[in-house]
């Protein structure tokens, strides 16, 4: 279906995704997608198992593409260009849409190597720059303060709640323009969940942040725009408040309410 | 997709709410009927049990109040049924004021008992019953609304507001007059007088009542919005 384009027209349009359809072999997963997810916003996608939140995430930057069975038709519109037909190398597409996973995934190395690897394939800077990239990036990630005295020690022997702000300052190093987070805190306990909500709140200051979550109070608290997915369609998209006080379809109301029939 | 929770004892915490909202409506109601009828028939007794069942009615709200604190607590409701949770903590204030209005009659007529003026003068009580009928039959359609979430209904409540405005006016012209002829009314005039104000205000409250029926249905906030632009607002 063609969602009405929910935001206002002040708000600036990062990603514009116009009759996405995604198939797994024979299986439609995605059906005729339109929406605009807005720039510098936190976008939540909800939606029961197999709706297609995470299928939806991961054809912003070409996921998909590692597994030959899958395919993408339609668009997916930034800055002027399809990502589904652009030319350019997919690994510089990558860098710019970055992708935070459900479980932590630092790499077997020290943490000042999980931030820096990433920085190194595209850029090389001398030691001092580095130096200072990765400070940024895990003051950024608010982890900082927790491992400066150790930044040679190694990713793995962080909590969860910290590999996972690991992984989101790897993220964030090679300064992309869209963080994609699935499901960042399934695996977290509520002091790390509630660490790394406040910091997706700061990094939109910065960063167009789309997260797919199955817990829909996170989706309240943390995000503008709530997207509401069913079967591979879109239901509604709105603003957070809106979906979450007045949502216009029913079923979107059902399955925020809890009537899941 | 039904209408029914996941979970069957959410599904029970707000079907018992409502429910205890259309009892304290029901209270309150015959609390107002009764005390009308303990002032038409100068009553002293009546006027008592009515006073007595004041601090049930004033327990009641602090119950209901309690127990919808408890629901959103736990159940981080959301959409029609937060609004319908913050609708009732609104009504049942609404409602409690009612009962103390009906408190107020029922010791006026006390007082106008204990004066002896009730057998001294003819004052023009049924007129105030009158009014009190119009009031009562707003309140009790709007608990009826509110039981069955009727948008249309509200509405006529909404409506008919007006004519118990403009019984209030009459009765104070016609007191004004009575207190004008006769120097010997003037005390007890101005007790009816403010008799016929709190019967107006079961009225107000009534309206409040159906702005939050319209609220619960719609997710549309009607309040302080003059009668013909709250059916702009609900098409």
């Amino acid at each position: 279906m063609d969602a009405k384009v929910a935001i206002p027209l002040n708000e600036q349009v990062k990603l514009s995704v116009r009759n996405l359809n995604f198939y797994y072999g024979g299986f439609h997963a995605l059906k005729n997608v339109s929406l605009d997810i807005p720039e510098r916003k936190v976008t939540a996608f909800i939606g029961p198992s197999g709706c297609g939140k995470s299928t939806m995430l991961r054809t912003f930057n070409r996921m998909y593409e590692l597994y030959p069975e899958q395919r993408a038709q339609g668009e997916i519109m930034m800055d002027g260009s399809n990502l589904l037909t652009s030319k350019e190398d997919v690994s510089l597409i990558r860098a710019k849409i970055g992708m935070v996973f459900q479980k932590p995934t630092p790499f077997p190395m020290s943490i000042y190597d999980n931030v820096a690897f990433g920085v190194k394939l595209f850029e090389t800077l001398p030691r001092v720059e580095m130096d200072e990239r990765v400070e940024w990036a895990l003051k950024k990630a608010a982890l900082w303060h927790e491992v400066k005295d150790k930044l040679g020690q190694s990713g793995s022997g962080l909590s969860g709640g910290q590999q996972q702000r690991l992984c989101i300052a790897r993220a964030i190093a090679i300064k992309p323009e869209v963080l994609l987070l699935d499901e960042p805190c399934s695996a977290l306990d509520p002091i790390s969940t509630g660490k790394i909500e406040e910091l997706i709140h700061e990094l939109k200051d910065d960063y167009t942040v789309v997260i797919v979550t199955h817990n829909m109070q996170q989706a309240a608290r943390s995000s503008d725009y709530t997207a509401y997915m069913y079967l591979g369609d879109l239901i509604e998209f709105g603003r957070t408040q809106d979906v979450f006080m007045r949502p216009t379809k029913k079923d979107t109301e059902d399955y925020i309410t809890g009537r899941f029939g | 997709m039904s209408d029914r929770h996941l979970s069957t004892q959410f599904d029970a915490e707000l079907s018992g709410i409502s429910t205890r909202v259309l009892e304290m409506g029901g209270m309150v109601e015959s609390q107002v009927a009764r005390a009308v009828h303990a002032l038409v028939t100068f009553n002293s007794e009546i006027a008592s049990e009515v006073l007595a069942t004041e601090e049930r009615v004033n327990q009641t709200e602090v119950e209901i109040d309690l127990d919808l604190s408890t629901i959103i607590a736990r159940r981080q409701p959301t959409a029609r049924d937060l609004r319908l949770l913050i609708a009732i903590s609104k009504t049942i204030a609404n409602l409690e004021r009612v009962g103390d209005e009906a408190a107020r009659i029922a010791r006026t007529v006390q007082r106008l008992v204990n004066s002896g003026v009730s057998t001294r003068l003819r004052l023009p009580v049924n007129d105030l019953a009158y009014e009190a009928e119009l009031a009562v039959s707003q309140l009790r359609k709007a608990l009826d609304a509110f039981a069955r979430l009727d948008v249309d209904r509200a509405i006529e409540v909404l409506k008919k507001d007006d004519l118990i405005d403009q019984e209030f006016e009459g009765l104070l012209r016609k007191l004004i007059t009575f207190m004008m002829e006769d120097a010997r009314t003037i005390s007890s005039s101005i007790d009816l007088i403010f008799v016929a104000k709190a019967i107006e205000r079961v009225g107000d409250h009534a309206k409040n009542l159906a702005e939050q029926i319209i609220y619960i249905v719609k997710g549309t906030d009607v309040r302080h919005n003059p009668v013909g632009m709250v059916e702009n607002l609900v098409r």
